[in-house]
């Protein structure tokens, strides 16, 4: 075995170990939430996914960012063909192991090409678009910090791993015309042969360095990228699979019935029931609403992790439009740093969950920005990838009335009038046909 | 219905008013136009009167599940006991919850929004537009309530009763799927707004106004008051009228005795 092959089996050894690491921790934190059922429905679900995660359905709701989006997809998804050769040559230490499938060979070689290029230029312009442009959702202070760095820091991984992927296959070219040994000849290079005269003038030693180089710099810059993604807010190239699988498919405006609630109500309306039963010595007494993060179910902490930041919730907001607190962007992302945080400390405490006096409500989102939230579902609605910002949010707005008795005045007294009068406004039941006398 | 049902009548459907239909002056004309359509069209209807509550649907956006379960059990019983089969309602938030959330505690009903009633009843002829109708050419926009759109998909039927009244219908910048809201949604309706630059009624009417409709037509109570409000503070009272589509369709029927309100 030469030293290459052993070199590239660590590297892919190594960077398959982090990523494989890094997906149990976020499985064991996503798993960390409440359970939720999303067995039914099989068929339907099968289809939403392939319609808005492979399809790309919903992307161009908004037509530059939704075309870019899927330029870079598609490029992302079909380049990954070439990965397969060139995992296996790296590991066999062939070249170009599947030249021999002669003139089909050339189509996909150009195709990448064709693919590569549009990536590249695409993802200037997300670039451009990020940083030299005042688009609002863009550079709202939801990103400050970390957030867009990382956002920068995709981009700019994207734009080198393509301009290696070209110059590789730019000096492989120039040595297949130099009938270097090795250097069979196979391809079709429609975008790399413009970059040859960059490396045309080297030697032959030169350019057997820059194609080597650029292959090395192009697959350890992807298996690079492989362990970066699952901590950045780009692991919804994966999770968006599953989360599109998972989507809610009731009516967007219909919400959850709360089967504990309905247990509670039955027995205070069955007059048969004792009130005075003991309850079983481990019956855990239930939680009311989403308090802190683990309260929440495994899908809404699965939607955590799969928000990519795109801001379409909060910009589609009527909320956030009219200049309150609430942005559904950043529920998605406290909910996500939340539930990181409790992962890595129940990981401290030997996999025990110690409570460190905070919460998601209170430390994370304020009750300010809950109560801005007018149910609208536009939030549903824009999410490319059918995440729900606004389920979090009323289940948080349960955990404040039905666990802590906190609400807005009005709102208490709109309860109050619901119980008495059976309208949330101070009249009286009896005048509820007065309307009738003047039809 | 009580009474209906002690002379041993059984109505075709029941007309669930809702609160703000009960209460609510404005609101009320809405509820007394639909109840016009439902008489001149020989529908055989009743309403709960008394019997009806709040459905519960501003507790349970407010996170008050209890209260909520509470009041449906109520109804439910109600109509069951009833034997209810088919609900129309003039209030979007009413209808989300009869249709969506009631059958899971065990109150299965066919739910209508008005408009769709109201294009059932003009399809099947029983309701007929009066000749020369008083919206013909008249600059009409539409706003989608939200829990009668993006939330329950229903973007046809207020349209289609729009068009029988041969006015000229303009769409909103953001309309169907993409509507803004009012405002009123998600209990809104019953506390100050959150501090901010702008009140999102004010923002939704002026993007309704930007089409310089003489109507902004609605189906929702809720959203009628909050785009009223918004027409006000833009000084376009006088100018621009906010009506529910049951209105505008009374109207157009010549439903209404010119000497009533």
């Amino acid at each position: 075995m030469m030293l290459s092959q052993l070199l590239f089996l660590i590297i892919l050894g190594t960077a398959s170990f982090f990523f494989a690491k890094r997906i149990a921790v976020i499985r064991r934190n996503i798993l960390s939430g409440i359970d939720w059922d999303g067995s039914d429905r099989k068929v339907e679900r099968l289809k939403t996914m392939l319609w808005v995660a492979l399809g790309q359905g919903k992307m161009t709701a908004r037509p530059v960012a939704g075309i870019l989006h899927i330029i870079v997809y598609a490029g992302f998804v079909i380049i990954n063909i070439e990965m397969l050769e060139i995992v296996i040559d790296g590991i066999f230490g062939t070249h170009r192991v599947f030249a021999f499938l002669g003139s089909f060979y050339n189509v996909l070689i150009a195709s990448f090409e064709w693919l590569a290029a549009g990536v590249l230029v695409a993802c200037v312009v997300f670039f451009i678009r990020r940083n030299g442009m005042a688009l609002a959702r863009l550079t709202s202070k939801d990103l400050q910090g970390w957030p867009s760095l990382d956002a920068n820091i995709i981009l700019v991984a994207e734009v080198l791993l393509m301009f290696a992927f070209l110059s590789m296959n730019a000096a492989d070219a120039i040595a297949q015309s130099r009938g270097l040994e090795h250097y069979i000849e196979a391809g079709s290079f429609p975008v790399s042969s413009l970059l040859m005269p960059l490396y045309s003038g080297l030697s032959d030693a030169g350019i057997i360095a820059v194609e080597r180089g650029m292959w090395w710099a192009h697959i350890a810059g992807v298996l690079s990228f492989l362990v970066y993604v699952p901590y950045s807010k780009h692991f919804h190239i994966i999770l968006a699979f599953p989360n599109t699988y998972f989507s809610n498919l009731n009516e967007p405006a219909a919400m959850d019935n709360m089967e504990a609630v309905t247990k509670e109500v039955q027995l205070m309306m069955d007059p048969s029931a004792d009130p005075f039963a003991a309850a079983p010595a481990d019956a855990v007494p239930p939680k009311f609403g989403a308090k802190d993060a683990t309260d929440l179910t495994w899908k809404q902490l699965m939607e955590a992790y799969t928000c990519t930041e795109c801001g379409r919730c909060t910009s589609e907001c009527p909320a956030n439009q009219t200049g309150k607190l609430l942005s559904p962007r950043r529920i998605m992302m406290s909910t996500r740093d939340r539930i990181e945080e409790i992962g890595v400390s129940r990981e401290a405490n030997g996999g025990e969950w110690k409570p460190d006096g905070k919460s998601l409500l209170g430390d994370w989102i304020s009750e300010e920005e809950l109560w801005a939230c007018t149910s609208c579902q536009a939030c549903v609605q824009a999410c490319p990838i059918n995440i729900s910002p606004m389920g979090i949010i009323l289940d948080m707005r349960r955990s404040l009335i039905m666990e802590d008795s906190k609400s807005p005045e009005s709102i208490t007294s709109m309860f109050n009038n619901i119980e008495n009068n059976g309208a949330p406004w101070a009249f009286p039941a009896g005048d509820r046909g007065n309307w009738t006398s003047e039809v | 219905m009580a009474e209906l049902t002690a002379s041993g009548q059984t109505p075709d459907v029941l007309f669930w008013v809702g609160c703000a239909g009960s209460f609510d002056d404005r609101a009320k004309r809405i509820t007394k136009a639909i109840a016009r359509i439902l008489i001149a069209s020989d529908t055989s209807f009743a309403v709960l009167g008394q019997e009806e509550s709040c459905t519960g649907d501003p507790a349970k956006r407010a996170g008050n599940e209890f209260l909520y379960q509470m009041q449906a059990a109520q109804n439910i019983a109600t109509l069951n006991g009833y034997e209810i089969k088919r609900i129309i309602t003039g209030c979007p938030h009413c209808f989300n919850v009869l249709k969506n959330e009631y059958p899971e505690l065990g109150g299965k009903y066919e739910v209508l929004h008005h408009t769709q009633f109201i294009r059932e009843l003009i399809e099947t002829g029983k309701l007929r537009m009066a000749d020369g109708g008083p919206f013909k050419g008249k600059r009409i926009t539409f706003h989608d309530p939200c829990y009668l759109g993006r939330g329950n998909g229903e973007y046809l039927a207020p349209r289609e009763v729009i068009q029988k009244l041969d006015a000229e219908l303009l769409e909103m910048r953001r309309c169907k799927q993409n509507a803004m809201c009012c405002g009123a949604g998600g209990a809104q309706m019953f506390k100050e707004a959150e501090a901010g630059k702008a009140e999102v009624n004010h923002e939704r009417t002026n993007e309704a106004l930007e089409n310089k409709p003489e109507v902004i037509a609605t189906g929702c109570p809720f959203c009628n008051t909050m785009i009223t409000d918004g027409v006000k503070n833009a000084n376009q009272e006088s100018e621009v009228e906010v009506k529910d589509i049951a209105e505008l369709i009374a109207e157009a029927a010549d439903l209404f005795d010119p000497s009533a309100s």
